[in-house]
């Protein structure tokens, strides 16, 4: 019975010649790797993004009056709301760590060369799209980041020339931030890009069945488009193993992994914001992108400002080029990362600059410390045996916010450099010019000092040096005392 | 198409003629169908794009708001203020309501700031002490009069068009400040 039923499935639906076509084709035996995962596991997490993103659409209001509402109902209200929430930010941290270790992988197993440089080249919009992902998803979390968010990416697209205005314009829906901004953005979010991934991940998914995966490189093996594909094609007739079962072993164990560190981190570390509410009156806020645009964020504080526009417009539409090119300026040659000494440099280069760009993006030393005058202790060892005048410039130094930009015992801002030691490197005379005119990054504190409050001031700064270092001496008047 | 091509040059392997006839009437019905297509392709499309791509020709569309009595500002300080975007839905919430920083100076005479840095958009924020205003973002930093301190913001803050109307201090606001469009060169 049961037999008979399936027989009859199977000659409607074709089943076993699909199966011997996808699931079932054959595999060089080398791919039968765990470097060969990443692949499935960024799929797993799409899936689990659908999945996740259609049931938070259940209760998400897309509206700019009521999205954080309903994110704090879900979060707070909704039966595993808040579980759903926290998978669908952990799904698409864990997606982009996948899928970047997939990109990593196929660029240093050459996998990109010939005849597959469309597989790359699809790969690579597919990975812009996640990023696209991230971003629009990050403001669908529509808080203060959120909302900020928005006006860091106007403020870029306002740079273009010619076109800025108009282009601000289409981004936001409208001349300012409001409901049209996050209705796009949500329609952006759920239909457009996802649709764009879905179409180009067939064209991936394709492109891996007619030109085969790349085997397993070896070193001294080169890829030459003349005998390339025969090449392939014998490794598959004689050692070639069907992907499954004999090799989906390996990324059904990691999807399986996968899975359970995704629900642990939901589960472990909760959902993400949202944080304060949309509302721009509430000033007091010091927004930061989520982690994937950290480095982002950071180029913007430490690119010098005469190159700052023509690095954000041109930089990305190069490099990106660069990146999407690959295949068509190194096709061919030694695959093997071994004998590729730029490609792991590359790869190493990249990852150090993006990681310590996010290190220094998560604690911005840039940024003044908004709360630092008011906040931080004035450590009692610059206050001992003072007198008046150096005291009173110690109530300068805070009452004047220079602590906002500048460290003292170790807290403070990091925008200007610590004035721990300040009086071993500058006289007082440097010290009067420095407050009075600014230099640098320093703002010019003529107008907002009266004479008196600039000689306490210094008067202070000229105390801080550790005993044992001398105060910085003014070179003419040494020699001259020398004479 | 290719498939019924070979099918007619089986079965009806006499002559050329024969067999090419029925195709080029195909071929004639194909060409006809293609560009039907890419007319009523069109007819959808050029609605769609127009609906989208509206949104990129922009209509300054700015007007005078009122942000409170000008004795509300004290002379020689610089408060907060807020407007209700001129342009808003009613379904904007929160966002509708647009902070901008008000200097009064003496009289009539008033600098009012948009909140946004020149820098990258992010709301600065005023220090009466050290008369300046500081940006959480990248570290900005301008003076009192809105020139630009110290940090990357490449211009002093986008002060908008202010006048003074019956006791009223009012705004040319209505949209967001940005390098391609500050409030100044604004014409409404």
């Amino acid at each position: 019975m049961l037999k008979s039923i399936a027989l009859w499935v199977e000659q409607r639906l074709h089943i076993a010649k699909l199966f011997q076509s996808t699931a079932g084709h054959k595999v060089p035996p080398s791919t039968n790797s765990w470097f060969y995962v990443f692949g499935s596991g960024t799929l797993l997490c799409f899936v689990l993004q659908i999945m996740t993103g259609t049931l938070l659409a259940f209760v998400y209001v897309p509206s700019a009056s009521q999205a954080w509402t309903s994110l704090q109902y879900l979060n707070n209200e909704q039966f595993l709301g808040w579980f759903l929430r926290a998978m669908h930010n952990w799904g698409s941290i864990f997606m982009v760590a996948i899928m970047s270790a997939h990109l990593v992988q196929t660029f240093l197993f050459g996998a990109y060369k010939y005849p597959r440089e469309l597989t790359w080249v699809s790969g690579c919009v597919l990975f812009l799209c996640t990023l696209g992902m991230a971003f629009t998803g990050q403001i669908l979390r529509f808080d203060q980041d959120a909302y900020w968010g928005l006006g860091i990416g106007a403020s870029i697209m306002g740079r273009v020339p010619f076109a800025g205005a108009n282009l601000v314009h289409l981004m936001l829906g409208g001349p300012i931030i409001a409901a049209q901004t996050l209705s796009r953005f949500f329609s952006l979010h759920v239909f457009i890009v996802p649709g764009l991934i879905i179409a180009l991940l067939s064209l991936h998914l394709r492109l891996v069945l007619t030109k085969g995966i790349n085997e397993y490189p070896q070193a001294g093996r080169t890829v030459r488009k003349d005998s390339y594909e025969a090449e392939y094609e014998e490794i598959i007739q004689k050692t070639g193993i069907p992907l499954v079962p004999n090799v989906i072993g390996k990324d059904l164990v990691f999807s399986a992994m996968l899975m359970i560190a995704i629900v642990t981190c939901a589960l472990v570390f909760g959902p993400m914001g949202p944080s304060g509410p949309p509302d721009p009156t509430l000033i007091h806020t010091a927004p930061k992108p989520d982690f994937y645009f950290l480095p982002i964020f950071a180029v913007l504080a430490l690119l010098p400002p005469y190159m700052e526009t023509f690095l954000l417009l041109v930089a990305p539409v190069v490099g990106i080029s660069i990146f999407v090119l690959l295949p068509f300026y190194s096709g061919t040659g030694e695959k093997s990362y071994r004998r590729r000494p730029i490609a792991v440099v590359v790869v190493l280069l990249a990852f150090l600059t993006a990681g310590l760009l996010a290190y220094s993006g998560t604690y911005a030393p840039w940024s003044p410390h908004m709360e630092a005058w008011s906040r931080e202790v004035t450590p009692a060892v610059y206050l001992k045996r003072r007198s008046p005048l150096e005291l009173q410039g110690a109530i300068l130094v805070q009452s004047k916010q220079c602590r906002n930009c500048h460290a003292l015992g170790g807290e403070g801002g990091l925008r200007g450099p610590a004035l721990d030691t300040v009086a071993t490197r500058l006289t007082s005379d440097q010290l009067v010019r420095q407050v009075i005119q600014g230099s640098g990054n320093m703002p010019a504190y003529a107008k907002n000092l009266r004479p008196a409050e600039v000689t306490a001031l210094v008067a202070f700064l000229e105390t801080l040096r550790p005993t044992y270092q001398p105060a910085a001496r003014d070179a003419n008047t040494h020699s001259a005392d020398k004479r | 198409m290719s498939e019924m091509n070979s099918d007619c040059g089986c079965k009806k392997a006499s002559t050329q003629d024969k067999a090419r006839e029925p195709i080029s009437r195909r071929n004639l019905m194909f060409k006809i169908g293609a560009g039907l297509n890419v007319i009523a392709g069109a007819l959808v499309g050029v609605p769609l794009l127009g609906y989208v791509l509206s949104a990129f020709s922009r209509v300054p569309n700015n007007s005078w708001v009122t942000l409170g009595r000008l004795i509300e500002f004290p002379e020689g300080e610089t408060r907060l203020a807020v407007y209700r975007n001129p342009v808003s839905q009613a379904w904007d919430g929160d966002t509708a309501e647009i902070p901008c920083w008000v200097r009064r100076i003496e009289g009539d005479s008033v600098q009012v700031f948009a909140i946004n840095c020149t820098h990258l958009g992010c709301p600065v924020r005023w220090f009466k002490e050290s008369r300046l205003f500081m940006c959480p973002c990248h570290g900005g930093a301008f003076y009192e009069d809105g020139s630009h301190a110290s940090g990357p913001p490449p211009r002093g803050l986008f002060e908008y068009k202010t006048k003074v109307e019956g006791g009223e201090l009012k705004v040319l606001g209505g949209h967001l400040p940005t390098l391609a469009e500050p409030f100044s060169t604004e014409q409404s």
